[in-house]
């Protein structure tokens, strides 16, 4: 079963789209934070008073990068080439771009804890 | 050599005693607010320096250090300990200690409201009590002590910025905009604030008083401050406040309980109660109110007030009694 589904992550495709998913997302939910704390301000005067959706939309962000994360991990460690995995390669340019899609999400995972802990901290519109 | 490092030495030390004041510093503070901006940049600054030891450490070690010590997983997991989750770690409280001092303090409908609107160069203040008509002066700013007073934040021309270092921090004053900032005086006091966005010509002349005062204090203050301007109780006084109609002052600024109630300029009802004259430019003197009277211009670069050369020593002496008199 595991194997199965190592195999499958595997298999994905890896591109430099799959590499900017994690920033993606990252970028999106500080977006989503501004027009949060907007339409509350201009709708009800002050915000992070009934944070509902924006905790959803800051756990899916998250949800989203851990899962980008975790593909990447697994895809980093494809075998196959002989170390150092710096060849021009199918498999060593999997790794890399897994590689860096990893780092990127652990950046982008506390990056949205980074924004989300101001908005839920702050109430007021001034 | 040895002059260059003299001169460097009283450069170092006029910008380190430059800190060394007790009514315009943000270390020195007499309200809450700047009191938890302190400990804030106390704090900030002890994690810089925790921070840059660290690094400088870490580098030495490195450095001397023969190559080889480290296997590679070793080496990976000291970069990601050191160089990923510790500084996020680090960050992280810093953040979360910093974060208590954006939530604004609480404000209610019956704590004091103060009016400040920017000009260039002067404030237009105007205190609202709870309950009570407003009272409008100019150029000073007096606060009680335990008390919460919530300041209304406007630009009247331009954008300007409004910051007593002492009290909290500092706000712009935006055309068409009103900004709040909420703050707490503890300990009574004079003290200064100043205009902290270019605003023009004379930006760096447009200051203001900030008298803490006992909260009696205060509501005797502001109950005088409502009462008419005193008449004028001498002979070049009486003459003083004939030429203050007769030059057109009167077009520009009030005088409560006299026929002058124009607002384009800073009102002058109780001017000789303040301590400075020109938004903090001069002291509050006959001789300076003279100077100030015959040549704002030549004070104040780019002032609106026009220059009134044409008056006489003796003219402008008159007026400038007139106004050292409205107590």
């Amino acid at each position: 079963m595991k194997e199965r589904l190592t195999e499958r992550i595997r298999s994905l495709r890896v591109s430099l789209w799959t590499l900017i998913v994690p920033p993606s997302v990252w970028a999106a939910h500080f977006l989503f934070s501004y027009l949060w704390a907007a339409l509350n301000c201009a709708k009800v005067g002050q915000f992070a008073r009934f944070p509902t959706l924006f905790a959803v939309g800051t756990v899916l962000a998250l949800l989203v990068i851990l899962a980008a994360g975790a593909i990447a991990y697994v895809q980093q460690a494809t075998p196959g080439d002989e170390p150092p995995h710096e060849s021009g390669t199918r498999v060593d340019r999997l790794r890399f771009i897994a590689k860096s899609t990893l780092l990127l999400a652990g950046l982008s995972f506390v990056g949205v804890i980074f924004t989300a802990t101001p908005v839920v901290f702050l109430t007021d519109c001034r | 050599m040895h002059r260059i490092g003299r001169a460097r030495c009283a450069v170092i030390g006029a910008i380190l005693l430059a800190g060394c004041n007790r009514h315009q510093s943000a270390l020195a503070p007499f309200g809450v607010e700047a009191d938890q901006v302190r400990t804030l940049t106390i704090v900030l600054l002890i994690g810089a320096v925790i921070i840059a030891g660290g690094v400088a450490l870490l580098m030495q070690h490195a450095i001397r250090t023969p190559g080889g010590r480290l296997t590679l997983p070793q080496g990976m997991r000291l970069v990601l300990w050191l160089g990923a989750i510790g500084p996020t770690i680090l960050l992280f409280t810093l953040l979360a200690a910093s974060l208590p001092l954006m939530r604004p303090a609480p404000v209610g409908a019956a704590d004091l409201r103060i009016g400040v609107e920017g000009e260039q160069f002067w404030w237009r203040v105007t205190y609202r009590p709870p309950g009570q008509p407003p009272v409008v002066t100019a150029n000073e700013i007096r606060v009680p002590v335990g008390r919460t007073v919530e300041f209304k934040l406007s630009g009247g021309d331009i954008v300007h910025s409004f910051w007593i270092p002492g009290l909290a921090g500092k706000m712009d004053m935006i055309p068409g905009r009103t900004n709040t900032l909420v703050a707490r005086p503890e300990k009574p006091g004079r003290y200064r604030g100043v205009c902290t966005e270019f605003c023009g010509l004379s930006h760096a002349l447009m200051a203001f008083d900030v008298v803490a005062m006992e909260p009696a204090a205060f509501d005797a203050w502001l109950a005088g401050q409502r009462r008419p301007a005193p008449a004028p109780a001498t002979g070049p006084a009486r003459r003083g406040a004939q030429l203050f109609a007769a030059n057109g002052c009167t077009g520009c600024h009030a005088i409560a309980g006299t026929d002058a109630a124009s607002m384009i300029g800073p009102d002058l009802s109780h001017i000789g109660s303040r301590t400075a004259i020109g938004a903090g430019t001069l002291p509050m003197t006959r001789a300076a109110l003279t100077r100030f009277i015959r040549n704002a211009p030549g004070v104040k670069p780019g002032v609106r007030m026009p220059a009134y050369t044409h008056l006489s020593d003796a003219d402008a002496q008159a007026i400038a009694a007139y106004l050292e008199g409205l107590k």
